[in-house]
């Protein structure tokens, strides 16, 4: 188990980093259409992010926020947000993941969009609990 | 024992290289990989998705079932894990 | 392509590769796959895939050598062999 950090640097580099790190993560995800990355990228990011948090900080400060419970719903979430998008495109009359019959503008950018942040929620809760598994184990 | 393998290592890693030569040049054009379906992405991304990167386009939106497989198997690969290390954790308490 | 950046990055990564076998301490090992990875990955922009660099950077030089490094500290640090 890995307990708190007694060394300051430590401590304040990584309450210093740890949100610019999440932001660029969440730029990622965001940006995967016109520039590299995309869902599966922005969520490594945003799950190595949390694994900084847990060995700067010690595991039992961040237990509460990362119960089994909450990780597994995120994980689960975010393949439902994936599977919603297609059974939504199916019902409005195309093929399953058929984004050009969503009725917004630029249907496929922002269908890219919605299953992006889909494959990004799983992954980082997927990090966070594979990790999390391998510290209390 | 330890030189056979090493000589299987050997012969295995000639042979890889014997079909290495065999490959098109770097970037080829006439190479079997950019003559099938990349030019019509390369050509036809841009104006059916709205999307400049065409890496995102093919992989969300033409091959979109399958990055879907891709998001279940890391889904069912954190299962797993939970399954297994809880299990073997309850097994040597009890 | 300039080879002799190619030829630099190839010897490291062998290099790496080599290392993370021979090496008897398992939590070097873990360190040296890691390194193993960014070059990996600085091979991949050199040869211009940028997308999958990023993931071989986030994942292979990230999130792999961080669940070696738990799986060395949760078991033991000396190589049998």
């Amino acid at each position: 188990m890995i307990t708190s950090q007694e060394s300051i640097i430590i401590k304040t580099l990584s309450r210093f980093l740890i949100p610019f790190i999440q932001l660029f993560g969440l730029y990622v995800i965001m940006h995967g259409h016109s520039s590299p990355g995309g869902g599966f990228q922005g969520g490594v990011i945003l799950g190595a992010s949390f694994i900084l948090l847990v060995i700067s900080f010690g595991y039992d400060e961040v237990k509460k926020r990362f119960s089994k419970r909450n990780v597994m719903l995120l994980t689960c979430a975010g393949v439902v947000l994936y599977g919603a998008i297609g059974v939504v495109c199916q019902l409005l009359g195309g093929n399953f993941l058929d984004y050009a019959v969503l009725p917004i503008s630029q249907p496929r950018s922002m269908g890219m969009l919605g299953i992006e942040i889909g494959v990004g929620l799983t992954v980082m809760a997927v990090m966070v609990s594979i990790f999390r598994d391998l510290l209390t184990y | 024992m330890k030189l056979f393998y090493l000589l299987m290592v050997t012969i295995t890693g000639l042979w890889l290289c014997y079909g290495v030569i065999e490959m098109p040049r770097w970037g080829s054009p006439n190479s079997p990989a950019s003559v099938h379906v990349s030019p019509r992405y390369i050509e036809q991304s841009m104006a059916e998705t709205e999307v400049p990167n065409m890496v995102t386009a093919v992989l969300a939106d033409y091959r979109s079932y399958d990055t879907f497989g891709e998001t279940t198997v890391v889904f069912t690969a954190a299962i797993c894990c939970l399954l297994i290390l809880s299990a073997t954790r309850g097994r040597k308490e009890s | 392509m300039i080879w002799q950046l190619d030829l630099a990055l190839l010897l490291l990564t062998v290099v790496c590769a080599i290392g993370a076998l021979t090496v008897r301490d398992l939590l070097a090992s873990a360190i040296l796959l890691g390194a193993f990875g960014l070059f990996m990955c600085l091979l991949w922009v050199e040869m211009g895939a940028v997308d999958v660099a990023f993931t071989e950077a986030s994942v292979g030089a990230g999130i792999t050598t961080v669940l070696f490094v738990i799986a060395v500290f949760k078991t033991e640090r000396k190589s049998k062999d």
